[in-house]
């Protein structure tokens, strides 16, 4: 029989190890890929094009890409998606109809991102006649996100009390109204969170444009967005397995500049969110 | 002297409710409310008063699934109309929770808020808005030199008076008071019952007060509601000094409740 203030510490141990190692893997990650990859950032890296089958220069276009990549997905997925949010927590009904739209996302959000990218050439690309093209790979990402930001959208909204809304109608406000002025305010931060964290899988993510978006080796930078890109997810998968003879610190430097690309992404939604906790007096 | 008989303002006739999930609210309440007075609807909790407040501005219309039966008049205009424009009815008829709810903004534009979604922007009239409904709130004097201020940095006794001001800048007919008091202290509840005996010269207020003592003290009117049913309604005096039926008496003197 262990006495309890030895039971007390061992679960304390126990505990703090359990978090500390779930913690480890991410600075190991991160802190490798720093070291691997520091040496190969410099202003020519980052902004110079592709050279000698892209053993050497920049990966200008690939960053460009991904950028175009995420702000395309983010101007067609965050309005629909706060639009079917606001439908979801505010207007719809509990009926068959919304139980299967939920059925629906929370499937979305579950299937392998190489089928959104298969998806993503049958209708986009070829039945739509898109070609390999940013619109198509920005379609195909938008479809990918949308779920995450429709739920996180969703339970931003309904996290707004209650009593907010029948206030501002008992003030005479419309639904609407009610809406516009209270519910999405106050939601803001909470859906800002999840559009950023939705765009920034949008960022990462190989699969879904493999078929539809990526260029192999395109050292010029898109267009229209009608044309293929370079993007970072892709440019790395294509520099760590297809290229021979491809120096290492390259690769690293790639993931890193994507790697920084996400991670400020996530700094941006956690500074909000705070932001807006710290601000929130109720 | 005799008090002129105090004109009509609401009638209510065989209204029943009934939620979703069978429980029955109300039970074929008929009610007259007076203008310009203070009518308390009075009782044990469950007893359908707050139900009865929500249906004289048609907010039961955000509880799904809440059945309602009879009429109700105000000024002649039937309330239970389904094509009733509820919108321009919460301007007629305002409310005050049991809760204060200043909403997320400054202490300014909570009082104007029911104004503006009415489409009203001249700063001008806005402005005046705010110091004669805070005024009338009894509250001016505490916030007058930090308007802009979040409304959820005041007091609770202060948020009250700032939910009564949103309410007054609206300048409606009829001011519904759901346990106003029942979070406050005594000083603060002593200032809004204050503020209600000025209130009824300009408007009809109907309270549910969140005590027996407290009915007493303000109503002109009272009606007792037991299980949904209404027991008793008169002249506030004469109801709490001889009550006519045993449950009202029972109740007022505190043998239960």
């Amino acid at each position: 029989m262990l006495s309890r203030t030895l039971t007390e510490r061992l679960a304390f141990i126990l505990i703090g190890l359990a978090a500390f190692a779930t913690v480890l893997p991410i600075v190991l990650i991160v802190g490798y890929i720093v070291a691997q990859g520091l040496p190969a950032i410099n202003w020519e890296f980052l902004s110079a094009m592709p050279r000698d089958g892209m053993r050497a220069g920049g990966i200008w276009p690939a960053i460009v890409g991904t950028v175009y990549l995420t702000l395309g997905t983010g101007v067609i997925a965050v309005p629909l998606g706060i639009a079917a949010a606001i439908y979801l927590a505010e207007y719809a009904k509990d009926n068959t109809l919304t139980r299967a739209i939920r059925l629906a996302l929370i499937n979305l959000a579950g299937i392998p991102s190489v089928v959104y990218g298969l998806f993503g050439l049958g209708l986009f690309v070829l039945f739509l006649r898109f070609g390999t093209s940013l619109v198509a790979g920005c379609l195909t990402l938008s479809i990918m996100t949308l779920p995450v930001i429709i739920s996180t959208a969703e339970e931003a909204l309904r996290a707004v009390p209650q009593s907010f809304r029948l206030v501002s109608v008992s003030l005479g406000g419309t639904k609407w109204q009610t809406i516009w002025r209270v519910v999405l305010p106050e939601a803001l931060p909470g859906i800002l969170t999840g559009v950023i964290l939705g765009l920034e899988r949008a960022a990462g993510e190989t699969a879904p444009i493999l078929f539809t978006a990526a260029a192999f080796f395109l050292p010029r930078l898109p267009g229209s967005i009608f044309e293929a890109t370079m993007a970072l997810p892709y440019h790395l998968f294509v520099i760590s397995t297809q290229v021979p003879e491809m120096p290492i610190q390259i690769q690293y430097g790639t993931a890193l500049v994507l790697l920084a690309f996400v991670l400020t992404m996530n700094l941006v939604a956690t500074f909000i969110r705070s932001r807006a906790r710290a601000r929130r007096q109720w | 002297m005799v008090a002129p008989m105090p004109s009509t303002k609401i009638v209510i006739e065989h209204f029943s409710a009934r939620y979703a999930d069978g429980t029955e609210s109300l039970r074929d309440v008929s009610l007259t409310i007076p203008a310009h007075q203070i009518t308390a609807l009075f009782g044990p909790a469950g007893g359908g008063k707050s139900t009865l407040l929500r249906a004289l501005n048609r907010l039961n219309d955000l509880v799904e699934g809440v059945q309602m039966s009879g009429k109700i008049y105000l000024e002649g205009e039937d309330l239970t109309a389904p094509k009733l424009d509820v919108v321009a009815l919460r301007r007629r008829v305002g409310m005050v929770f049991a809760q204060p709810v200043p909403l997320p903004m400054s202490i300014r534009q909570n009082v104007v808020y029911g104004l503006t979604l009415a489409g009203i922007r001249h700063a001008g009239a806005l402005e005046t808005a705010v110091e004669k409904s805070l005024r009338a709130a009894a509250l001016w004097d505490e916030v007058a030199d930090r308007l802009d201020a979040p409304a959820t940095a005041l007091s609770g006794g202060q948020q009250q008076r700032l939910c009564l001001a949103r309410v007054l800048a609206l300048e409606p007919e009829v001011i519904l008071l759901d346990e106003p008091t029942s979070g406050l202290d005594p000083i603060s509840t002593a200032k809004v019952e204050e503020s209600l005996q000025t209130l009824k010269q300009q408007y009809t207020v109907i309270i549910v007060p969140h005590s027996v003592q407290q009915a007493a003290r303000v109503a002109d009117y009272a009606a007792f509601f037991l299980q949904g049913e209404l027991v008793e309604a008169g002249v506030g005096k004469a109801l709490f000094l001889s009550p006519q039926d045993k449950r009202t008496e029972d109740y007022v003197t505190g043998r239960f409740g």
